[in-house]
């Protein structure tokens, strides 16, 4: 990282990156959620904070991987929260509601012999943030918004 | 107690990453469900399962888990091996299902 883009970041107390998350790229996945609880640890973010955020990263990246083409996620880190964005191009989903249930999938038979398709991703993402938000169009793409506050108590 | 032990006790085959065999066991974790692992399984925890996916690798590294056992007699990927070994991950075999391993993990005195 360039040194001055390190100190605006120290600035603005605020630490931020953009990662690329690869469609149906199975043998990178679950790299980009490993290298944000790294820098979390290195930080020195609490634990507890980082389990949620581990659990909420590897789902988001794994939904791109297994159904999306492409993905970002935008991590951003202040002294209050940490804000996780993670936009895709691909199918997009039609009901939002069916796809938040519980058990509700539509993983292929491969990906289920994985250990994929519990239907648990989204229902999980969102039992470990503290604010969610999700957005979709189909054909185009799923956006979701994850805020997890650093002093929240949400277990 | 330390894996090592444990892989003696009950005589588990070492596929990969014999290096990190030091690492203490704070308990055990066994479920197919790669989200159901992600949610619940703690750090420190030797996870049983039917995988043998190289995605069980990166659950695994992210969740700082032990090790995996690869229960009855399956045979990993070669991908998931080659993983192992480059994430550190101690990647072991049964010849037990997932009940009975736990059940003498149990008696070991390695809990939930
Ligand atoms: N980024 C995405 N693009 C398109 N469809 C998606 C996306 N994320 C989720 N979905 C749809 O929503 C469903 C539910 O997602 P969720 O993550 O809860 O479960 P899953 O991925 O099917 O299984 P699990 O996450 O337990 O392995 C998916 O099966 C899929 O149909
Ligand atoms: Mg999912």
């Amino acid at each position: 990282m360039k040194l001055r883009k390190l100190a605006k970041m120290a600035i603005e107390n605020r630490i931020e990156h953009s990662f690329v998350i690869k469609g149906k790229d199975f043998g990178n996945a679950g790299n980009v959620s490993t290298k944000i609880k790294d820098l979390l640890k290195e930080i020195g973010i609490p634990p507890s904070i980082i389990r949620r955020v581990a659990i909420a990263t590897y789902e988001a990246e794994m939904n791109v991987v297994m159904y999306a083409n492409h993905g970002t996620l935008n991590f951003a880190l202040t002294p209050q929260k940490i804000e996780i964005v993670v936009d895709d191009r691909g199918p997009g989903i039609e009901d939002i509601e069916l796809a938040m249930q519980e058990g509700y999938s539509t993983a292929t038979e491969e990906m289920r012999e994985m250990g994929f398709g519990a239907g648990m991703g989204l229902p999980n993402i969102k039992k470990n943030s503290d604010e969610f938000e999700i957005t979709s169009e189909v054909n185009k793409g799923t956006k979701l918004r994850i805020v997890i506050y650093l002093d929240s108590k949400n277990e | 107690m330390k894996l090592k032990e444990i892989v003696e006790k009950l005589n588990l085959t070492i596929i990969a990453g014999k290096e990190k065999l030091e690492n203490e066991v704070t308990g055990g974790y066994a479920s197919d469900l790669l989200s159901d692992v992600i949610a619940n399984s703690k750090e420190g925890n030797l996870w049983l399962t039917l995988q043998t996916h190289q995605n069980i690798i990166a659950v695994a590294t992210l969740k700082e888990l032990a090790g995996i056992v690869i229960v009855n007699n399956r045979e990993p990927d070669e991908e998931t091996v080659r993983k192992a070994e480059q994430e550190k991950i101690p990647l072991l075999g049964s010849k037990l299902t997932a009940f009975e391993l736990a059940g003498k993990l149990y008696e070991l005195g390695i809990k939930g």
